[in-house]
């Protein structure tokens, strides 16, 4: 079943001497084998941090880029939230001029080794692209996501990453709030015009969600670090340790403290819960908490970290998102025996990306589909020791078209458990709300921006999850480009 | 970095500390509360009130029982030595205004948070009296400034080792039994503590405040770690708190979730005890 990564590079090898330095035929492109991706195996992986997805091999990228038909209006563009020039990137690996290629990546995205990573492709560039229509399978699309991993990876391999070039010093100041994929796009874009910025982060470390809730084994924190130091090399001041609204209010950095505009990028925070019977339980966590633990104070070094991990035997997380298949998964990695995912609708609605939730299949997790918790059970001394399941069957379609799971009427059954993880969203965190009136937010507590990331307030503009809900990192990072090149343009 | 200024022990496991951090010495309110942590990478995220600010000089006072791996690791620290994060000033601040009369009651270690709401109470005008709780005389903290703001003090200890033999639970129940009754109490100290106050003023009608210590991790209202059961509600200690109605806080719910890491807890407890013992023994040596 597992295929190591050496045997997937002599396969490459093999398919790359046939056509290496033939024309290609459109359909002779469609024939080549998709690359798949290699992988840990999953019975060492389960005992390990590391990173999961191991990139391509050089034959392999030569390969998959080959599968890619240059299409002249590329609708895969379309899909990509910040509009890379996919075909353009391609074609440059195509003939193996990584380095012209990485140019054309960055020429849209300021993030690539973290987006070829994390993006959820099938839902956004591989979606849309002309082989994966061919196959009537989107899964069978130009591996793109895949192959900027593999270019993004080969230039910090080769220690080509140059330091953007800054303009002269205007001498005006620039708060950014949060450090997430937002608050970093926005830091460097505006650093470049010469504009002094200072990032300002409630946590020890800076990276937001990228480090404290996606872990090391599907995004390893030195990719996260590198972003940073970058950053401080353009000049940037990371002040750690600092949370606006309490440390200072955002009306008194722009009063107080000479700030001459704003960008808020602090990203979603105050994680939901279902209001269902016995949530409080000790043994119940939100997957924001158990995974902060886990990565943030490195919980899972249990020799040398003193934030302690709750020690769980039988895990049932509620959710079926990236959040989800995170906490499930490291779950798994902490020693858990047994560790389910329990969703309401089907594996076809699962929010996740697809290949997270193949990953989770394959290191054991099992799916408790069409079930939702309705009541969590404790023994006597207050911990969880099972969950109340109810079954859902699908109903009539809904306006949005998904069919609604439906409540089976009697379905009640217990299923023992000692550790609950709540992964089904968050709301946005309230703080800087609370301490700035003037700001406009939805019901939600979103923060309400026009189409250039500006707020109801002058100056303070807003973007990431904490304007979009819960949302995705290459979207954070568009709208802390477009955040800052309004910023740019008011200065 | 923030540099220790000063270390005073005040008892047996009771330390206090100046630390340098002038942007929370100014920000900050009674009480409010910081977030320590004494390494990057592997450090625990720790919770402590802020007892007294300097503006001025530029620092925060926190006082704190060594009790687990965090605190004890901290007082192992001196003057001059530097701790990696600190983060504040965090929660709500205290609700102060004229109320007229006001208890406070203060338990073990929780005299400390205790210290800025008295006073800023006092200094609010309102008529203080406040009851402080130990087991023996030796753990009694903060009785020369409490001196100092309180209208009245009242000291008890477990075994009668100094002021009245009995819990501060007696005490208060007197002054709710007086006409006028207080108009306020503001209880902190152990959770089993202020469950037993806000059992004892519930009676009286007499409004209750407690502030709550539970396990934190982020303190911004993020993680969710620091909830508590509020009158059948779900709230974050960290950003609706500390405070909060006494009479309406799930105390039991509240104490098992502090208990949830007891095993490893303890665990690590020990390995500081030994630590410790075995500094005293090479001391004596
Ligand atoms: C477990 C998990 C897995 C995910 N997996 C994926 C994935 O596979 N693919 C994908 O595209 N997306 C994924 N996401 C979503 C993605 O991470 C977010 O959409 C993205 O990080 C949002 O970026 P942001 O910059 O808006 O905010 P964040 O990354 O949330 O960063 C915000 C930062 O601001 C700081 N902050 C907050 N308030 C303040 C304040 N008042 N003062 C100072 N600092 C403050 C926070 O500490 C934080 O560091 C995942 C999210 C989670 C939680
Ligand atoms: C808002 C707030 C303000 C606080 N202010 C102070 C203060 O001014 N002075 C002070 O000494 N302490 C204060 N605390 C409690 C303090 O945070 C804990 O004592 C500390 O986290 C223990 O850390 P540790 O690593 O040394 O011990 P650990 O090894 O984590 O724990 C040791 C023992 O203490 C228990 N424990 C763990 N966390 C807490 C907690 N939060 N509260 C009570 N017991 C706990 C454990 O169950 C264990 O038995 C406050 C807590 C909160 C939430
Ligand atoms: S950034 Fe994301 S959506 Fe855009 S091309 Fe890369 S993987 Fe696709
Ligand atoms: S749609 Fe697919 S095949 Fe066409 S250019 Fe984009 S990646 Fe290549
Ligand atoms: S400590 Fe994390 S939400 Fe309060």
């Amino acid at each position: 079943m597992h295929i190591s990564a050496e045997e997937l590079k002599k396969n490459a090898q093999l398919i790359l001497s046939e056509i290496k330095d033939k024309s290609l035929s459109n359909k002779e492109r469609t024939a080549i084998p998709l690359q798949e991706m290699p992988a840990q195996d999953p019975k060492i992986r389960i005992n390990n941090m590391e990173e999961v997805a191991q990139g391509y091999s050089r034959e392999q990228a030569l390969v998959e880029s080959r599968r890619c038909l240059q299409c002249a209006s590329a609708p895969c563009v379309e899909g990509c939230p910040v509009q890379i020039n996919i075909p353009g990137f391609i074609k440059a690996i195509e003939e193996e001029n990584f380095e012209k290629s990485i140019g054309v990546i960055k020429e849209a995205s300021l993030l690539p080794s973290i987006c070829g990573r994390v993006c959820p492709q099938e839902s956004q560039c591989q979606e849309k692209c002309t082989v994966g229509k061919i196959f009537k399978d989107p899964n069978k699309s130009v591996s793109i996501g895949r192959l900027e991993r593999f270019v993004a990876d080969w230039e910090a391999s080769e220690a080509k990453r140059s330091i953007p070039e800054i303009k002269p010093s205007t001498g005006k100041k620039v708060a950014v709030i949060g450090s997430g994929p937002a608050g970093i796009t926005a830091a460097a874009d505006i650093a470049k015009e010469g504009h002094e910025v200072v990032v300002f982060e409630a946590f020890h470390k800076p990276g937001g969600v990228m480090i404290y809730g996606i872990p090391e084994f599907r995004l390893p924190k030195k990719i996260v670090e590198d972003e940073i130091e970058t950053l401080k090399k353009m000049n940037v001041t990371i002040k750690q340790n600092f949370l606006v609204g309490r440390s200072r209010t955002l009306k008194d950095l722009l009063e107080k403290d000479g700030f001459s505009a704003v960008f808020i990028g602090t990203g979603a925070g105050l994680p939901k819960f279902m209001g269902i019977e016995g949530e409080n339980l000790v043994g119940v966590f939100s997957a924001n908490e158990y995974l902060t633990r886990s990565n943030l104070m490195k919980a899972y070094k249990k020799d040398t970290a003193a934030t302690p991990i709750y020690p769980s035997k039988k895990v049932m997380v509620f959710g079926g998102g990236n959040v989800a298949m995170d906490a499930a998964r490291t779950a798994i990695r902490l020693g858990a025996e047994e560790v389910s995912i329990v969703y309401r609708r089907t594996e076809a609605e699962m929010p996740a990306r697809i290949e997270e939730v193949a990953h989770a299949k394959e290191e054991g997790i099992k799916f408790r589909l069409l079930e939702n918790a309705s009541k969590i059970i404790g023994d006597e001394k207050g911990r969880v020791k099972a969950v109340e399941l109810v079954t859902f069957e699908l109903g009539e379609p809904d306006a949005s078209g998904r069919r609604r799971p439906v409540q089976v009427k009697g379905s009640e059954h217990v299923v023992e458990a000692d550790t609950v993880i709540v992964a089904i969203g968050n709301e946005s965190n309230p703080l800087i709300k609370q301490t700035t009136q003037e700001l406009e937010v939805n019901k939600y507590g979103n923060i309400i921006v026009d189409e250039n990331c500006k707020t109801s307030m002058d100056r303070v503009y807003a973007g990431g999850d904490i304007v979009l809900g819960a949302a995705t990192v290459i979207l954070a990072m568009g709208e802390g480009r477009k955040a800052a090149a309004a910023i740019n343009k008011l200065l | 970095m923030n540099r220790i200024i000063l270390k005073k022990q005040l008892s047996d496991d009771v330390f206090m500390m100046k630390i340098a951090a002038p942007h929370i010495a100014e920000e900050r309110k009674p009480g409010q509360f910081v977030i320590l942590q004494l390494d990057t990478d592997f450090g625990e995220r720790i919770p402590l009130t802020i007892a007294d600010a300097d503006a001025e000089e530029g620092s925060v006072t926190i006082i704190y029982q060594a009790v687990g791996n965090t605190t004890h690791r901290l007082s192992k620290l001196n003057e001059g030595d530097r701790i990696q994060n600190l983060l504040g000033p965090l929660g709500q601040p205290t609700h102060i205004e004229k109320f007229g009369s006001v208890v406070c009651v203060g338990g073990g270690i929780g005299v400390a948070p205790l210290h800025p709401i008295a006073k800023a109470l006092k200094q609010a005008g309102n008529h203080v009296t406040v009851i402080i709780g130990a087991r023996n005389k030796d753990l009694i903290i903060l009785e020369e400034e409490m001196k100092t703001i309180a209208d009245e003090l009242i000291i008890c200890t477990d075994d009668g080792s100094k002021g009245r033999k009995d819990l501060v639970t007696a005490p208060l129940k007197e002054l709710c039994e007086k006409n006028p009754k207080p108009n306020l109490a503001v209880a902190i100290g152990p959770p089993i503590m202020m469950k037993f106050a806000a059992l004892t003023t519930k009676p009286y009608g007499v409004h209750t405040v407690v502030s709550l210590n539970t396990i934190m991790v982020d303190g911004t209202g993020m993680c969710g770690g620091c909830r508590v059961t509020v009158g059948g509600q779900t709230k974050f200690v960290c950003v609706d708190g500390p405070e909060f109605d006494g009479h309406l806080v799930d105390f039991d719910n509240m104490m098992l979730r502090l208990g949830s890491y007891k095993a490893k807890e303890e665990e690590d407890h020990h390995k500081c005890h030994l630590d410790l013992q075995i500094e005293q023994l090479q001391k004596n040596s």
